[in-house]
């Protein structure tokens, strides 16, 4: 942040004779103020107002018509004392925990074998965006391409019976919290490899080394060196692939054959319902849930420091 | 990945090598083989089904896609995300290289904007449409492709140009921004000569991914689309009523319009930095 800038009167090594046209000169702050105004500007009316009407509406009063403008906690009451709302929660945390711990070892091994193991840039070039290419693809493409691997008559189960390891088609793979949680993996195991590679690629090789001369194993190095310096990436890549999976509502409708509901999932029905203060009211609480634990995980590691620099 | 490593190449590699070596293979295996297997099935023949075996090669399911009939808003609803995700391209490349820039400074508010951003990122997407939808309904005015949906898409966009930005300018050497003011550029000749040459690749990266991310996004553009459909949406509505291959097909030339954007761009990304290397 304090290197040179183009306001910034210390490195102005022209005077100001050499450019007669120039009468005023913004300081650093406004030009930084102007840059950034854009972005602020549609944040705050497409991001941050949105957000404020379904707290807003979540007071609301409704009926089957339309909604009223009130100050009721009504909607709050349903949302918190409905068995539903336990049984969603406790479902999408399930997978939440399960998807995080698994696309976590995953990630950070990969990017161990990307940043540490890989020699040529150009090999790691090419293995990394073997990783993002499907990123870039549609994630509901992506989602039902497992219905036919994992079916009944799919790809899997008939390459299981080829090779005789069983004789009669596996069932519980499709359409079962199996394949949701397959799925997910699938799609959110680069959220995790990006950042942790981002932060293990500022290491400095000498420090590996070195703790390698001093007699430290390689998994001592592991644990002790690149752990603690890629905690950054593994925060990050942990905030993206826990909230990606607590805001879903495709995959599961989509892979679990109605088994499992997830949050979101609850609440779009309520959403096609029309009863959009209760629908608020849970939104609400899935905000107020997902912004604790960013919090929580944003605590461990100063995110912002280690990204702007 | 910038690290240069400074290893003999000729040293043994380590058994744990080899060990995530297989891990990486297992792991591109398992990445790519659902997707392989849509790939074959949407060339079935005529009177084959959902599933393996293949009745015959054909590209019968593709010329479906474009029969009147149930699959009449497939090309429509193409053409719109194609749109779509042009205009969400060009604003989230403008926005997020001048916010990019306007970062590299702490100014006051810059931490507010900062945690804006990943509330933004990290918001469950269909509350962000549901929010949007709630506020135009308030309003009166009525849910449309370039205005909720463009509104929704963005929120989503800019901050992964945000963030890509920042790893970006992470990397830029300040030096040569420095001769040039030295040299006597003004700010903007500065910009236009050194700042964003030097940053086109990483530019380039970040229009690429918003445009595929709009291009593919469907929870936040569900409910305020209008009566509109883009692609993913019209995909979606199709996932419940459609059970022949042409579903497939349909995967399989969405995804070769993704790779072809995504290969072009790599392509002209290689391009630059090579003309670069060649010179110096």
């Amino acid at each position: 942040m304090s290197a040179a800038q183009d306001t910034d009167p210390g490195t102005l090594a022209v005077p100001a004779a050499v450019r007669p046209r120039r009468r005023f000169r913004l300081s650093s702050r406004a030009v930084s103020w102007l840059q950034v105004t854009p972005l602020a500007i549609i944040l705050i009316a497409f991001f941050a107002l949105p957000t404020f009407t379904f707290l807003l509406v979540s007071f609301y009063d409704y009926d089957r018509i339309g909604i009223y403008p009130d100050f009721l906690l009504d909607s709050y009451e349903e949302v918190l004392t409905s068995a539903m709302t336990l049984r969603v929660y406790v479902s999408s945390l399930k997978f939440a925990f399960m998807v995080w711990g698994i696309t976590l070892l995953l990630g950070f091994f990969i990017a161990y074998f990307l940043i540490f193991h890989v020699r040529t840039r150009a090999m790691r070039t090419i293995l990394f965006l073997a990783c993002a290419i499907p990123f870039w693809t549609s994630g509901i493409i992506r989602t039902i391409a497992w219905i036919p691997f994992l079916g009944r008559n799919g790809a899997f189960n008939q390459g299981l019976m080829a090779v005789n390891l069983t004789d009669k088609p596996l069932d519980f793979l499709l359409f079962s919290p199996f394949a949701v949680t397959i799925t997910y993996i699938h799609l959110f195991t680069l959220l995790m490899i990006g950042p942790i590679a981002n932060s293990m690629a500022k290491i400095d090789p000498a420090l590996l080394e070195a703790a390698r001369d001093a007699g430290a194993s390689r998994w001592r190095t592991m644990v002790d060196v690149v752990v603690p310096l890629s905690k950054t990436g593994i925060a990050l890549g942990s905030i993206l692939v826990f909230t990606q999976v607590m805001g879903d509502f495709f995959v599961v409708k989509a892979m679990s054959g109605g088994q499992s509901a997830s949050i979101v999932s609850a609440l779009a029905t309520e959403i096609q319902a029309m009863q959009y203060p209760p629908a608020a009211a849970s939104a609400v609480l899935l905000v107020l849930f997902v912004a604790c634990m960013v919090a929580g995980m944003m605590r461990v590691v100063d995110v912002r420091r280690e990204l702007v620099r | 990945m910038s690290a240069t490593r400074t290893r003999d190449p000729r040293e043994r590699r380590p058994w744990t090598f080899y060990a995530l070596a297989t891990l990486m293979v297992l792991f591109l295996a398992f990445l790519y083989g659902p997707m392989l297997v849509i790939y074959l099935l949407s060339f079935q023949g005529p009177d084959g089904g959902v599933t393996f075996p293949m009745v015959g090669v054909s590209t019968w399911w593709f010329a479906e896609i474009w029969k009147p009939g149930q699959m009449a808003n497939i090309p429509v609803s193409f053409q719109r995300s194609i749109a779509l995700a042009t205009v969400v391209c060009v604003i989230t490349t403008v926005v997020a290289v001048a916010a990019g820039l306007g970062f590299r400074r702490r100014f006051p508010g810059s931490g507010m904007l900062f945690y804006l951003a990943v509330a933004s990122l990290v918001m469950p997407s269909l509350l962000v449409g549901f929010g949007i939808g709630l506020a135009f309904q308030l309003f009166g005015w009525k849910t449309d492709l370039f205005t909720s949906a463009l509104a929704a898409q963005l929120t989503w966009t800019l901050p992964f140009g945000l963030f890509a930005m920042f790893a970006v300018f992470n990397r830029f050497p300040r030096a040569y921004e420095e001769a040039a003011t030295d040299l006597g550029a003004s700010a903007w000749q500065r910009l236009r000569w050194i700042t964003v040459p030097i940053l086109l690749p990483g530019i380039l990266g970040v229009a690429l991914g918003a445009f595929t991310l709009s291009y593919d996004e469907y929870a936040r553009t569900t409910l305020v689309a209008g009566s509109r459909n883009t692609l993913p949406l019209e995909i979606y509505a199709l996932l419940s009523s459609s059970t022949s291959p042409t579903l497939f097909a349909i995967g399989t030339l969405t995804t070769a319009i993704s790779f072809l954007v995504i290969g072009t761009t790599l392509v002209f990304i290689l391009r630059v930095q090579r003309r670069r290397a060649g010179r110096a």
